[in-house]
């Protein structure tokens, strides 16, 4: 039954889509962290995804390849009477750009949203083929 | 007699398969919907049903091998590339995937209902059959 793989197929996206949105829970709640524990400025994270195969006959999953820090430019804001700004009296800022966060955070629940009603349908025809015949 | 009783349940059983791997080809395409570089993928419902229900070897299939005169061919089974195919993508997006999701849930949706109906012709057969054992 490859009915039942689909559940493989969907419960890997759901996964996936789920780190997804803990990274942007995470890029958005350190926005303004202009340090961390190791004296560095935050650094935005971003997930990879991959398609992976689900069991054996041809299904693909999803799979988090990596997750990477965005090589985007840090943020320089001039603010001399903060105790981090250098000798020019810039700060530098977390890469987070709050607005593509949001939009990954909509996607990605969209995306998620999409997988449950998926799962949804699958469990609808295996009760149904369940009752075959009665 | 059961040869015959196969042969009337065959089709729909046959028809229910093909329908049962292309949701999972579908289910596919809906999870990737955000992987970079995924092909979006749909089975060619004729080509596979047709290859399903022949006795001839699909291209790909796996057939029994037969070491004596007396021994039966067997039917290939359905295999997971049988008729799949990449489907054209209606508007390219710039990380090379190919998933359209409202095509894709459309065809999900109209699977399911095709499974559905598959199921209950399935279904009233036995129930004919049925019916007609007890009387």
């Amino acid at each position: 039954m490859s009915l039942f793989n689909i559940f493989n197929v969907a419960g890997s996206a759901m996964h996936a889509q789920s780190q997804r949105l803990n990274t942007v829970a995470s890029n958005l709640a350190n926005a303004d962290s202009a340090t961390g524990a190791n004296g560095e400025p935050y650094k935005a994270k971003q997930v990879v995804f991959a398609a992976t195969p689900v069991g054996t006959n041809g299904a693909t999953g999803v799979n988090v390849a990596a997750v990477i820090e965005d090589p985007s430019p840090m943020k320089m804001v001039y603010d001399p009477k903060n105790p981090l700004a250098d000798d020019k009296g810039y700060v530098t800022m977390p890469n987070v750009n709050v607005v593509e966060e949001m939009v990954n955070m909509i996607s990605a629940s969209r995306s998620y949203q999409s997988n449950v009603e998926m799962m949804n349908t699958t469990k609808t025809l295996l009760l149904k083929t369940l009752t075959l015949g009665q | 007699m059961m040869n015959r009783l196969d042969e009337m349940l065959n089709f729909h059983t046959q028809a229910l398969r093909v329908r049962d791997q292309r949701q999972q080809v579908l289910a596919s395409n809906i999870a990737n919907a955000d992987t970079p570089n995924y092909k979006a993928r749909d089975l060619d419902f004729k080509t596979a049903l047709q290859g399903a229900l022949k006795a001839a070897p699909v291209a790909g299939g796996v057939t029994l091998a037969a070491t004596a005169p007396g021994h039966l061919a067997g039917k290939p089974g359905l295999t997971a590339d049988s008729g799949l195919l990449y489907r054209t993508p209606a508007q390219g997006s710039v990380d090379g995937n190919t998933v359209d999701m409202d095509a894709e849930r459309a065809a999900f949706a109209d699977n399911a209902i095709h499974y559905e109906f598959n199921l209950n012709r399935l279904s009233s057969q036995i129930k004919g059959l049925l019916s007609a054992i007890q009387g």
